[in-house]
């Protein structure tokens, strides 16, 4: 595949088959467009549903069916490259290079090959795990047995969920993490140390404050040495210490990829040069973007409701471009003010929470209840409301969404 | 016409398909989900965004 100018006939080419893909290729098709459209994903699998991977999936043993989207009558022709790494793109030559060495040409590209869990510096031994893709889970089920010392490194949401779904399941769990409490980065320290507190009534060990010093175990996970010589024995190794974005494949591209891949508010790549490509798009957990509903500061957003939204946004955009009618300026005019949203289960505790709650400057109250039971908790800055998180309360935060809502009509100024 | 199943095992009553699909969907005075189990054609954007946005995955349009 050659020449400076894009086949007319070349598909829309979506690298990453997972929420985001998917939904922007529906998106697509919502809008009108009716070419063709491949999507090349890294995973077997086609997109499923992340969430459950920490939970359900490793404490009930279901399938790939059990967490699969629903596939939609108007995207059944999308043609699906599933177990294709992508290895580089030429974006003046309008292809993508996959690890078999073929070429695939697009006529626009979406970016949409999100994060990858990001691993210990340590010797690769069997017994670690990370728990990020489907096969990850799986894995992870197969030694989560009971009585099974389980270390878990990370106490964000994911190693907080497995500490708590490996707990249920009847094994020995410890947590160790650099922070002072659990959560406490996107939570703060009050939440943070509730959480805590309910995890350690059902038996959960925290070592806070921590790093990791050493591993034990020649071929085998044997436990863990600390940064203050203390060793935490044990059977399996869960390293949930955050995400690395899968962006190396543009590497030779002018991309903006200095966190995930710079965006605007169109969701159009940006090159170094600050200008947008009009012809390549980012979604997702890898998609750096401004969001008005805060600022005009450019952040990656890694919560669930995000690859859809962005995907709907992208297709929306690419859809009406493509169709090269008057609506383009109209459609990219509207603006792109996601709602983050994120939700966790641990143990009893329903953790819900909307907009950013790590934008705060220090004005964190409590907006309703106490911390013992249901609690609703604001994040300020300016004060103005930018976060809310409850523990066991749904309905109620309706009314504090609406208020940071509320912020996007009114702006910043 | 649109057939909407909702999968109450699943649904925890977060109300986020009400606001992408407010003629069809509602949580009542106890914050419980009560939904149209039919939709016009009209609302198939709106109801595929509340399938979308659901955190349960509990919403389901039977085809």
């Amino acid at each position: 595949m050659s020449g400076q100018f894009p086949v007319i006939s070349a598909p829309v080419l979506i690298v990453g088959a997972s929420m985001g893909g998917l939904r922007t290729a529906e998106a697509l098709r919502r809008a009108g467009y009716t070419g063709p459209v491949t999507v090349i994903g890294e995973e077997p699998h086609a997109p499923y549903n992340r969430p459950p991977l920490s939970k359900d999936v490793l404490s009930t043993g279901v399938s790939h069916d059990a967490v699969a989207f629903p596939a939609r009558a108007a995207t059944a022709d999308v043609e699906w490259l599933l177990g294709a790494p992508v290895v580089s793109a030429d974006l003046e030559a309008h292809t993508v290079t996959t690890i078999d060495g073929r070429e695939h040409p697009w006529r626009a590209l979406v970016i949409a090959t999100g994060l990858r869990s990001r691993r210990l510096d340590l010797p690769l031994i069997t017994g670690r795990h990370s728990v990020r893709t489907l096969d990850d889970a799986i894995a992870l089920r197969d030694e989560l047995i009971p009585g099974a010392r389980v270390v878990v490194v990370g106490a964000g949401f994911i190693g907080c969920e497995v500490a708590a779904t490996a707990r249920k399941l009847g094994c020995e769990v410890t947590i160790v993490a650099p922070g002072a409490e659990p959560l406490i980065r996107p939570l703060g320290a009050q939440l943070g140390a509730e959480l805590r507190r309910r995890h350690e009534a059902h038996g959960v060990t925290f070592h806070l404050g921590r790093t990791v010093s050493a591993m034990l175990g020649e071929f085998e996970f044997g436990g863990l040495q600390l940064d203050n010589g203390e060793i935490v024995p044990g059977d399996v190794l869960v390293e949930a210490i955050g995400s690395e974005c899968n962006t190396e494949w543009l590497d030779a591209t002018d991309l903006d990829l200095s966190d995930g891949v710079l965006a605007d508010t169109a969701l159009r790549a940006v090159s170094t040069d600050g200008t947008a490509r009009h012809d390549v798009f980012v979604v997702g957990d890898v998609a750096r973007f401004p969001n008005l509903l805060f600022d005009g500061v450019p952040r990656r957003v890694e919560h669930w409701n995000i690859p859809t939204d962005s995907g709907r946004r992208a297709g929306a955009v690419l859809g009406a471009w493509l169709a090269g009618d008057g609506a383009f300026d109209e459609v990219v005019a509207r603006g792109f003010t996601p709602m983050p949203a994120f939700w966790s289960n641990q143990f009893e505790v329903s953790v819900q929470a909307y907009g950013l709650p790590a934008l705060n400057d220090g004005d964190i109250r409590t907006l309703q209840g106490d911390l013992s039971g249901a609690v609703a908790v604001g994040y300020y800055r300016a004060d103005r409301l930018v976060g809310v998180v409850g523990l066991g309360l749904k309905a109620e935060l309706l009314p504090y969404r609406q208020e940071i809502a509320a912020h996007a009509a009114g702006g910043w100024a | 016409m649109i057939k909407i199943e909702v999968d109450m095992d699943l649904c925890q009553h977060y109300g986020q398909c009400v606001f992408e699909a407010p003629n069809l969907f509602t949580l009542n005075d106890d914050d419980k989900l009560e939904y149209h189990a039919e939709a016009d054609d009209s609302e198939r954007d709106n109801v595929e965004a509340a399938v979308d946005v659901c955190p349960m995955q509990a919403i389901r349009i039977v085809e």
